[in-house]
């Protein structure tokens, strides 16, 4: 199958390696992966720190962009929530029905990694190697918003090596929320000071998760606390062989 | 053709009740997560409310379908708003009632205190209410010589400790027994000093003072939970008992009610009192339910107020993607699974509708200006949506309000800024080498300014990779 790589802002320029394991990934399951050039950002940080009318031009990028593609997949979670659930939103407030109208055409073939892997892709065993203790924290918007459910686990728990712990409180927000983690910095942090507890208490040397952003703001408390706990994007577990762990 | 601008309708107005907060809401958070005891009660009371919640609501098989419901009638509702007002005065005036309108909060405390004073009496006992707390009729009786007294157990306690409350539904939720014991010895008239912070001792002494005041005071004032127009019937659900003292032995019963808790028809009651019990105490049943139409000759009150309370909600009304918050049922749900509320408390909040309820509700009744800050105060986790027994979609009205709040300046600027740069893909990438140079530069991970050092104050950003994936694609 032919998929567009939609790399998302943060992962392109802070966590490459989130999105070349997604590339690497897929080729390995015999697809082909395309870059189309032109894309940016999905503007949610614009919609959600209350600047929707400034996301219309990347709206209306995202929408010219994506629109050639049967898939398009991001290693986002929120980024997808986004596309799904704010891109109409924002061209029918501008008052662009056109734009909207496209804007759920290309949304509706948009899909989270764990999405495209089960359900559009139909496997959830990758031949993935991973010999390590790993926990996975679902991340807000790929539990509420997009209903990932338990594709992630399901596809972890195929990886060979691997010990899957379930985390505490898995479904407590992390604390990160965008612009939230700068405009409500000591709520935020306090936040993170409990996923982490939890974190630390499944004993894992891994903590997992299908969004760059979280993960970011995770690993940079445990980081601090110099924790010993990595964070590591799905993609990159599931990237993973024998032969390149 | 003559066309009538109405113009926009009126909020709440400033200087009166409690919608409002004294400070923004980071700066009032950061002062209660630095009190380990509030971190501790909250943390506890919420985890448990939510386990019992959680438990009960899975023994309803129906549950989506009971929400599916409870949304629809309440949007009906809000669709044809004016219309059953009408119904419902003309139903209450039809069984004896007097019904009064108040356009805004100073409207219906100068009602409900005019009312008090007309009996003659200058104490009146309470019922748990929020919207009382949201005129700021505690205060406005005060002034008018009248005592209010309030007679739930946990307004009671915030009531005595000259506190404010922090949840809907657990107002001193804030407070552990061994602070209630002392709030109980300093401020309780005729307590046993000898009292220990047993719940049992607690619920006793409280028990004792309520007693008497229930049976020496002849003027009540309720809140509402519902209102049937087809009816012209009343609902207060509660826990204690204490309310339906409140609405069965006093001579005057008084009672205030946002317009927006009116419901069409008594058979719309079957799908709230299944849903409110389950999401707010986590109770099958509601353990006191009160109804009544009216007056009733030689039994209960014998004079009926009913004060309908507009306070903004016409201006939340007139907004299709804010007003899904006028469909709360005061559940407190949101809260209890709120992980900003479940660490912060509802007094960093402002006012008295704490909460993710709040932080849509508050700045839509004040206009946004007045409460900006809140709109921000959620990270869009979604967990108040999936919680909420009436669907309401509260971080898509917090999404929608934050783009009618008033934005700093330098903000503005620099989300232009972004915006222009991420729809020109070559400055994007030349602002991707830029960052990172820099970031090379400085202290890996450090010195952001602010208000990004916020961010960085307690967390390491990553190193800066040598590559961006769009310089390793198009290398490859
Ligand atoms: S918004 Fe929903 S969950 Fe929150 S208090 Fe109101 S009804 Fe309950």
């Amino acid at each position: 199958m032919r998929i567009a790589l939609f790399v998302t802002c943060l992962a392109d320029t802070v966590f490459p390696q989130a999105a070349k394991a997604t590339v690497r990934l897929l080729e390995r399951l015999g697809h082909e992966v395309v870059f189309p050039a032109g894309q940016t950002c999905c503007g949610q940080m614009h919609v959600n720190t209350g600047y929707p009318g400034e996301a219309v031009p990347l709206v209306r990028r995202y929408a010219r962009t994506f629109d050639p593609y049967d898939v398009v997949v991001a290693p986002s979670g929120s980024c997808v929530g986004s596309v799904r659930h704010q891109h109409a939103w924002v061209a029918r407030r501008a008052g662009d029905e056109r734009l909207a109208s496209r804007a759920e055409s290309v949304a509706a073939r948009t899909y989270e990694l764990s999405e495209l892997l089960v359900d559009v892709l139909g496997v959830t065993d990758v031949g993935a190697y991973f010999p390590h203790r790993v926990t996975y924290h679902p991340t807000c918007h790929s539990l509420r918003s997009l209903r990932v459910g338990d594709r992630p686990a399901r596809l972890l728990r195929a990886v060979r090596g691997l010990t899957l712990v379930e985390l505490p409180a898995a479904e407590q927000c992390c604390g990160f929320g965008g612009t939230f983690a700068v405009k409500n910095a000591d709520t935020s942090t306090a936040m993170l000071a409990d996923k982490m507890r939890h974190v630390l208490s499944t004993g894992a040397e891994v903590c997992t998760a299908g969004d760059v952003s979280c993960l970011m703001h995770i690993g940079g408390g445990l980081s601090r606390l110099r924790a010993g706990v990595r964070t590591v994007h799905l993609a990159e577990i599931l990237a993973s062989t024998e032969e390149a762990v | 053709m003559t066309r009538t601008f109405l113009g926009m309708p009126a909020t709440a107005p400033p200087g009166v009740g409690h919608l409002r907060g004294d400070e923004p809401f980071p700066a009032a958070a950061r002062r209660a997560l630095a009190d380990p005891q509030l971190r501790r009660n909250l943390g506890h009371a919420t985890g448990t409310i939510r386990g019992k919640s959680a438990a009960v609501i899975d023994e309803v098989p129906d549950w989506p379908q009971l929400r599916a419901a409870g949304a629809a009638i309440k949007a009906d509702v809000m669709a044809r708003l004016p219309d059953l007002l009408v119904q419902l005065e003309a139903a209450v005036t039809a069984a004896g009632g007097v019904v009064h309108w108040a356009p805004d909060a100073v409207e219906a405390n100068r009602i409900v205190t005019g009312l008090v004073a007309a009996t003659g009496a200058d104490r009146v006992i309470k019922v748990k209410s929020m919207v009382t707390q949201e005129i700021g009729l505690n205060e406005a009786l005060s002034a008018a010589g009248i005592t209010p007294v309030e007679t739930d157990l946990a307004e009671l306690i915030v009531q005595l400790g000259e506190d404010r409350p922090s949840h809907i539904l657990v107002p001193a939720i804030h407070r552990n027994r061994a602070e209630i014991r002392e709030i109980f010895l300093r401020a309780m008239p005729g307590v046993d000093p000898g009292l220990t912070d047993e719940p049992a001792a607690l619920a006793a002494a409280a028990r004792r003072y309520l007693r008497q005041t229930f049976l020496s005071t002849p003027v009540a004032v309720s809140g509402a939970n519902f209102a049937v127009a087809e009816t012209g019937t009343l609902a207060v659900v509660e826990s204690e008992g204490n309310g339906r003292m409140c609405l069965t032995l006093p001579r005057t019963l008084i009672t205030v009610m946002g317009v927006e808790k009116v419901i069409p028809t008594w058979r719309d009651l079957e799908v709230f009192l299944q849903l409110l019990p389950r999401a707010s105490t986590g109770e099958r049943m509601n353990p006191y339910t009160s109804m009544w139409t009216g007056v009733t000759p030689g039994d209960g009150p014998q004079e009926f107020h009913l004060v309908l309370l507009d306070n903004g909600r016409s201006a939340v009304l007139a907004d299709p993607v804010g007003r899904p918050a006028l469909h709360c049922i005061r559940c407190s749900a949101c809260l209890n699974v709120c992980p900003v509320y479940e660490r912060t408390g509802g007094h960093a909040y402002g006012s008295v509708y704490p909460g993710p309820i709040g932080a849509v509700l508050s700045p839509q009744l004040t206009g946004v200006a007045d409460n900006a800050s809140l709109p921000y105060a959620s990270t869009l986790c979604g967990a108040c949506y999936d919680a909420c027994p009436v669907m309401i979609d509260i971080p898509s009205i917090l999404v929608h309000l934050r783009a009618e709040a008033p934005h700093p300046r330098a903000e503005s600027t620099a989300m232009a800024a972004a915006a222009y740069t991420m729809d020109h893909p070559t400055l994007y990438a030349a602002a991707q080498r830029a960052a990172r140079l820099s970031r090379l530069a400085g202290q890996r991970g450090r010195g952001l300014p602010p208000p990004l050092s916020g961010w960085t104050a307690s967390r390491d950003l990553p190193d800066p990779p040598a590559q961006t994936f769009r310089e390793w694609w198009a290398a490859r």
